[in-house]
């Protein structure tokens, strides 16, 4: 698509004419004054509130939405803008040239630049605008009560929750720590209620589409008479306007200066970490002055440091609810693991303790390193027990097998680390096997080891790392597990 | 014919040297004899399924790229006086930015000759293939170039039926052409 400059104003032009610019090329983008009077399309504003689409994803035509922006309502905004000589995508933030590729566009009739790093949602190029809202933001009408959720904080996650609520008001960036377990989504609420109750527009944003569809129900159950919004790809509440917007990282692209506060759950969870569009997305949809909030159970090193150094506000809760502690993870040798497994046999210490559990009946999580090892691992132990089962990420029957877990229809599960976090299951002992493998870092380690003792009722689990040689990160995992615990207990927030 | 692998498929569905499917339209006095085969660079299967959605839908357009150097090994040796991609209807054009057809050739570093253009615009995806062969004609020979004698060599991206291919190729060849052969992407 191209534009004309007439009167001060841009004029849309479907096909390439002499008189005529691409958005990019635009130096200033002019944009007409709000007209009161303007009868404008409440559905339009609804679609377009604190968001950055394309053309593409609006189901209005072309001429309705250049009436808004003629009467000041909607912005268009450039896809693509050079910093210097260099392109970098507006929605994504990618500056990176190699992500960049070109191409003769029937848009425009030019050769023309597009971004390659978010082009899942939608190809921006240099004649792409972004169409955004500058009206007045929809109504939103409170019922008389807010919260449904009546139940109650423990001591830690009452301080927890008195920071969330001080931080949304002063629009600080908070890290909430807290450890598996400890009840990180209550800490949420009262901060969320007094937010709602001013009118604020608030977002719960994490990684993984598994906790969005497991935080949608518990978050409307607590707030029952307020609209939300649950966001990740094929949801159908892409156009919904919402207080309320539980969304995966993804989804803020599409976002734009909406919030005023921004929930990160899982931040260390990937892909946020890896990939930087995620960490721009979310920095996009806050509103210039807005509040942050971080939920981790393991911040990486670098934030570490951070609260270490009194550099970063955060707080901890490092006890769970049940006033029991942490397991701690113990150490044991395995030798080579692998050259065992190749030759059909498993280290007789990871056997025993195998063997222990299916004998006394105890459930337990066994992770492997890589999906082929464990593959070799599988038929091994089913020696022992057939009801026994192996689960990774592209396993399509992993929600099948998951359930059997929690039906103490398997007695033993094999898992990669895509078991790492989110799931609980209440009485079970944890096994790394190979636990010097990469993959395993010290935020995996604390992940997994946080699978154990969950329930009040069985507060206790065992937790083995086998290793053929102990690693920094093993070592830091369990440093960081023991220091949550003895300030659990300093703080008065662990029984002994 | 149609570059269908003939070892996948079941007894049942052969006749001879073709595929249930080509001597259908090969038996079809309408058809018979004017596309003369078919070749296909990949198998449709899931993980082609996915690059193409990004391709076609998402116009990753450095895909076709990739592409251009299988089509540039499949087509090697061949002899053709003119490469035409299958074109797309002026929305279909607008809406995706380019033809992902013509794209693959322009990589390739053959020159598209666009002489053909569709009469009418409703999506082929939503037809069945009873539905496809009895459409008139969806196409139509825009320019003047000679086609006496020629052989020409159709792009797409997918074969399903063949009813696209088969149009174009019936067009051609009343228009004078000798030979018409396709290649397409996927089969």
């Amino acid at each position: 698509m191209r534009f004309q400059i007439k009167d001060e104003k841009l004029i849309p032009q479907r096909f390439f004419t002499e008189d005529s610019y691409r958005i990019t090329q635009i130096p200033e983008i002019l944009q007409p004054p709000l007209n009161p009077d303007f009868p404008y399309s409440r559905e339009l504003q609804q679609i377009l509130a604190g968001k950055q689409l394309l053309l593409d994803d609006i189901p209005h035509p072309l001429d309705e939405i250049q009436s808004h922006y003629e009467n000041g309502y909607i912005t268009y905004r450039k896809g693509i803008d050079y910093i210097g000589k260099k392109p970098m995508c507006m929605r994504c933030g990618n500056k990176d040239q190699q992500l960049f590729a070109i191409f003769h566009c029937s848009r425009c009739g030019e050769n023309c630049f597009y971004c390659r790093r978010c082009i899942m949602m939608g190809r921006i190029s240099e004649c792409t605008p972004l169409i955004g809202w500058n009206g007045p933001a929809p109504n939103i009408t409170l019922p008389q009560k807010i919260m449904a959720w009546n139940g109650k904080l423990s001591e830690g996650q009452q301080v927890a929750s008195d920071k969330v609520v001080e931080a949304i008001w002063q629009k600080k960036e908070w890290l909430v720590w807290a450890v598996c377990g400890a009840g990180k989504t209550e800490v949420l609420f009262a901060g969320i209620e007094t937010a709602l109750a001013a009118y604020k527009r608030i977002c719960i944003a994490t990684p993984r589409t598994d906790v969005v569809l497991e935080l949608t129900p518990r978050l409307k159950e607590a707030f029952p008479e307020i609209r939300v919004a649950s966001l990740y790809g094929g949801s159908t509440d892409r156009h919904l306007y919402a207080p309320l917007t539980i969304a995966t990282t993804h989804q803020l692209l599409r976002f734009y200066q909406a919030f005023d506060a921004v929930i990160l759950d899982e931040v260390d969870a990937f892909p946020y970490t890896v990939e930087e569009s995620l960490q721009h997305a979310a920095i996009q949809a806050r509103k210039p002055s807005s509040a942050m909030i971080y939920l981790t159970a393991t911040p990486n090193e670098k934030w570490q440091r951070e609260c270490r150094a009194g550099k970063r506000s955060f707080t901890t809760i490092p006890a769970r609810f049940h006033r029991h502690p942490l397991p701690i993870p113990e150490f044991a040798w395995c030798g080579n693991w692998q050259k065992q497994l190749q030759k059909g046999r498993l280290p007789a210490n990871v056997l025993r303790w195998i063997k222990d559990r299916l004998e006394s009946g105890k459930q337990a999580l066994v992770f492997f390193p890589h999906i082929p090892l464990m593959e070799k691992a599988l038929p091994l132990l089913r020696k022992l027990d057939s009801r026994i089962e192996a689960v990774h990420a592209e396993d399509p029957e992993r929600k099948e097998k998951v359930q059997k877990m929690r039906a103490k229809e398997v007695p033993l599960l094999l898992t990669t680390t895509i078991l790492e976090r989110g799931v609980t299951f209440p009485n079970i002992d944890v096994a790394v096997v190979g636990a010097e493998d990469l993959i395993f870092t010290e935020s995996a380690l604390v992940q997994i080891a946080g699978r154990a003792g969950r329930n009040k009722d069985y507060p206790d689990g065992v937790v083995t790392f086998f290793h053929f040689g102990k690693t920094d990160e093993m070592l830091k995992a369990r440093k960081q597990i023991v220091t949550m615990n003895r300030e659990g207990v300093k703080r008065g927030l662990i029984d002994i | 014919m149609c570059s269908r692998p003939f070892r996948l498929l079941d007894e049942q569905f052969r006749d001879g040297e073709l595929c249930h499917d080509c001597t259908r339209w090969e038996e079809d006095p309408d058809w018979q004899g004017f596309l003369q085969k078919n070749t296909s660079i990949f198998l449709y299967n899931d993980f082609l399924k996915e690059v193409m959605a990004k391709y076609k839908f998402r116009g990753d357009y450095v895909l076709a790229k990739v592409f251009a150097d299988y089509f540039k090994e499949v087509t090697k040796g061949w002899e053709a006086d003119l490469f035409v991609p299958i074109p797309l209807s002026e929305e279909r054009l607008y809406e995706r930015g380019f033809n992902q057809a013509e794209a693959i050739l322009t990589e390739a570093g053959k020159m598209p000759t666009d002489i053909l253009s569709r009469v009418h615009t409703e999506k082929q995806s939503k037809k069945s293939r009873l539905e496809r062969i009895h459409l008139p004609q969806v196409f139509q020979i825009d320019s003047q170039t000679n086609l006496h004698g020629k052989k020409v060599i159709l792009i797409d991206d997918i074969y399903t039926t063949g009813s696209t291919l088969r149009h174009a190729a019936k067009l051609l060849k009343q228009a004078g052409a000798d030979t018409v052969w396709s290649i397409t992407l996927a089969r």
